[in-house]
């Protein structure tokens, strides 16, 4: 049995699907979390059902590449039972999504979604009414709690083996004889792949939606009469056909909102407006923004801090201890050393920091923040040619770049996907971050650190400047973004999403940094390394870097944490200053900061905008890194 | 010269003022814009309260239906709208 959780961008699908599947999929409050879809098999009462979580889609007329998606997959035929998830406090707008799902004529429970917050706006819903209106059984849930869950799945399993479909609300008379009249001419032969009724393709062809007309094109007979018939529909109603269909929709669902759903009393003062005059404010608004990532940087440097000191000391004496164990020079003294050091660059480097910066980006995104910075930003976007939702993507690449470059699907334009994707490559993800608190803030200060993270957003800025050159103005038709209700983060939502996160750390990064260390020594012990060096010693000259930092170069491509871990490796001690000069420190992290991104960026890159679109970021990233760091060199050479 | 009958002033949504209400008379623009702005439930006819604009000529907030809805002004001069009191 395949049950697919349905629903407007926004509205808890993916709280419902991890209270079913574990966490598994990443939970926000931002729309466009999902861009593609997870898949888990499960058992309720005793059915083994796949249960998949797809992207939010407003309408089943496609949009972004995240709503491509979704409808693919709901127009494929292969869905048991369709649960759609609506956000009830937004529930006249939700409706218009949920018409069109019945038109599919599959097996549909409606699961009223965010009672809670409906309740707090003061709309009272009948839900035994409009359950009955349309034909399907609606349950109140509240999925942050998982209330109502249970009973939402008893009802799936009914829907299920009744295969009970819901009612197709009719449009006006007039439209439905043209749809009528269209339906069955449509039925002589069966044109398009997908398996959906004559009825829904009738519809979709009049609203002259773009994906079927380009599907029946090579029968041009069909393709004339569906001209045909959208121009009848607009002779009378004056307006272009899809204009037509989606106004009817519409009026529908304000009628069947109108219908169940009683204002029992005005909504109460909401604080969060109040907070919303300051958060977005034209002033203060971005006072406050500066406030919250020079807050959110303290506190991750304070807390990274605190803990990586004593750490390291203790691991320092631990390493400084085998030497007596294996004795001097021997193989067994390298490997051991190599392991440790990876184990050690794990706790006490990396997880001080990327535990409370996690922690924090997930809180931010789950309050609901990052959609008011794109309305903040919107207008400083353009000036590099994009707007505010491309800073969605590039926030998130402070997390991780691989998820960043995917989530470039909530973007309309190619054009803007190809360059917010290099873009984000180029924000430091939590594993650059690490190395800059490590190495710059740990070791010169954190105003530098805070340096580095400024010159950075200047980067990508130019960046985007010189990338939106080549790409002509995509359209001008700017931004158009849902701003969601704050939402007050359940701390075990936040929790178990920074867990996920981590444990991706834990268990695929810290292996490879621990047998990257142990490699590392090995080759050092044969030799190896240093061919290596030799090899990519013209530009660390150039760059005025020690020549033993070229293997840890090569490493950080696998994983940007390994440049790091490498350097004291490959250094031979963990007291960098001893080795390095500040000048040297500073040059090496702003290299690592932006030189090409790591093997799993690339391959996701290459997923999202090509072959081409990869090898580009990584010879621009790499100019870039090769540009940046020579400058630094140079200028702090003159000044230090 | 601006006509002073009450109700039939028509403009587009980024002419108006920070906390007025306005009826959607029309949307300017092709196919592709229309459905944008429908998906998010801007169709003729609906009724929208301005709250708040921008810095610099930023995107307007708006807010209908129940939910809020950032938009740029392109679009915003797109939408032709009808002041209600």
């Amino acid at each position: 049995m395949k049950i697919v959780l349905a629903g407007q961008p926004n509205c808890g699908k993916s709280t419902l699907y991890n209270s079913i599947a574990g966490y598994k999929a990443i939970t926000s409050n931002f729309p466009g979390t999902t861009v593609k879809f997870t898949e888990t098999r499960t058992h309720i009462l005793g059915y083994t059902c796949n249960c998949i979580d797809l992207p939010g889609t407003y309408s089943l007329t496609a949009g972004d590449a995240a709503e491509l998606e979704a409808r693919r997959y709901l127009l494929s035929g292969e869905v048991d039972v369709i649960i759609n998830v609506v956000d009830a406090s937004l529930l006249c707008r939700s409706l218009e999504l949920t018409l069109q799902l019945l038109e599919l004529e599959v097996p549909m429970v409606l699961c009223l979604n965010m009672m809670d917050e409906a309740q707090r706006k003061g709309v009272q819903i009948d839900i035994q009414k409009l359950s009955n209106l349309l034909g399907i059984p609606a349950i109140p849930t509240i999925a942050t709690t998982g209330k109502g869950l249970k009973e939402l799945f008893v009802e799936v399993l009914k829907v299920y083996e009744e295969k009970r479909k819901g009612k197709t609300l009719k449009f006006s008379k007039d439209i439905e004889a043209i749809i009528d009249q269209f339906t069955s001419q449509l039925k002589s032969e069966w044109l398009i792949e997908e398996k959906v009724t004559f009825r829904f393709l009738a519809i979709k062809l009049l609203e002259n939606d773009q994906f079927f007309i380009n599907e029946i094109k090579q029968s041009g007979d069909h393709l004339s009469q569906a001209k045909l018939f959208q121009e009848r529909l607009e002779q009378i109603h004056g307006v272009p056909s899809d204009e037509v269909i989606s106004s009817e929709r519409h009026a529908l669902a304000m009628k069947l909102f109108e219908q169940v759903s009683t204002v029992i009393h005005p909504p109460k003062k909401d604080i969060r407006i109040a907070i919303d005059h300051w958060v977005m404010h034209k002033f203060f608004g971005y006072l406050i923004l500066a406030a919250i990532f020079y807050g959110f940087f303290n506190f991750i440097f304070g807390i990274g801090g605190y803990i990586e000191e004593p750490l390291m000391e203790l691991f320092n004496q631990w390493i400084g201890g085998l030497e007596e164990v294996f004795g001097k020079g021997s193989l067994a003294l390298f490997l051991s050393k190599g392991v440790l050091q990876g184990i050690a660059g794990g706790i006490a480097i990396v997880l001080p920091y990327l535990v409370p910066f996690l922690i924090g980006l997930s809180i931010l995104e789950d309050i609901g923040y990052l959609p008011r910075v794109a309305f903040l930003m919107d207008v400083f976007m353009h000036r590099i040619g994009l707007h505010g939702k491309s800073i969605i993507p590039l926030i998130l690449g402070y997390g991780c770049s691989v998820p960043a470059v995917m989530a470039t699907r909530i973007l309309e334009f190619p054009q803007h996907r190809f360059i917010v994707s290099i873009l984000t490559t180029m924000i430091p993800c939590a594993a650059r971050i690490t190395i800059i608190f490590a190495l710059v803030a740990f070791f010169i200060s954190p105003n530098a650190a805070l340096a580095v993270f400024a010159l950075n957003i200047l980067v990508v800025a130019v960046s985007g400047k010189i990338l939106s050159t080549f790409y002509p103005e995509a359209s001008n038709l700017g931004l158009i973004l849902e701003i969601p209700a704050y939402q007050f983060p359940v701390l075990r939502n936040t929790l178990k999403k920074s867990w996920y996160r981590i444990r991706e750390f834990i268990v695929i990064a810290w292996p490879i940094l621990i047998a990257g260390s142990a490699l590392l020594a090995l080759m050092e012990y044969g030799g190896v390394e240093k061919y290596i060096d030799w090899f990519i010693s013209p530009l660390t000259h150039l760059l005025g870097l020690p020549v033993s930092v070229g293997t840890t170069l090569i490493f950080g491509l696998l994983r940007k944490e390994l440049s790091m871990i490498m350097l004291t490796q490959a250094l031979g001690t963990t007291q960098v200053l001893t080795v390095m000069t500040k000048t040297q420190i500073m040059v090496f992290t702003i290299f690592v900061t932006f030189y090409i991104p790591c093997l799993a960026t690339i391959a996701a890159l290459w997923r999202e905008i090509g072959k081409k679109g990869a090898l580009l970021a990584i010879l621009f990233t790499l100019s870039v890194a090769i540009i940046l760091a020579l400058f630094t060199h140079i200028f702090l050479g003159i000044i230090l | 010269m601006r006509k002073l009958v009450k109700g039939n002033m028509t403009t587009t949504l980024d002419q108006l003022y920070e906390s007025k209400r306005a009826k959607v008379i029309d949307v300017q623009g092709g196919q592709g814009i229309r459905q944008r702005l429908g998906q998010m439930g801007i169709h003729p006819g609906d009724t929208i309260t301005i709250l708040r604009y921008g810095a610099l000529r930023g995107p307007i907030l708006i807010e209908l239906h129940g939910s809020q809805v950032a938009l740029g002004r392109g679009i915003a001069s797109r939408i032709i709208v009808e002041e209600v009191e």
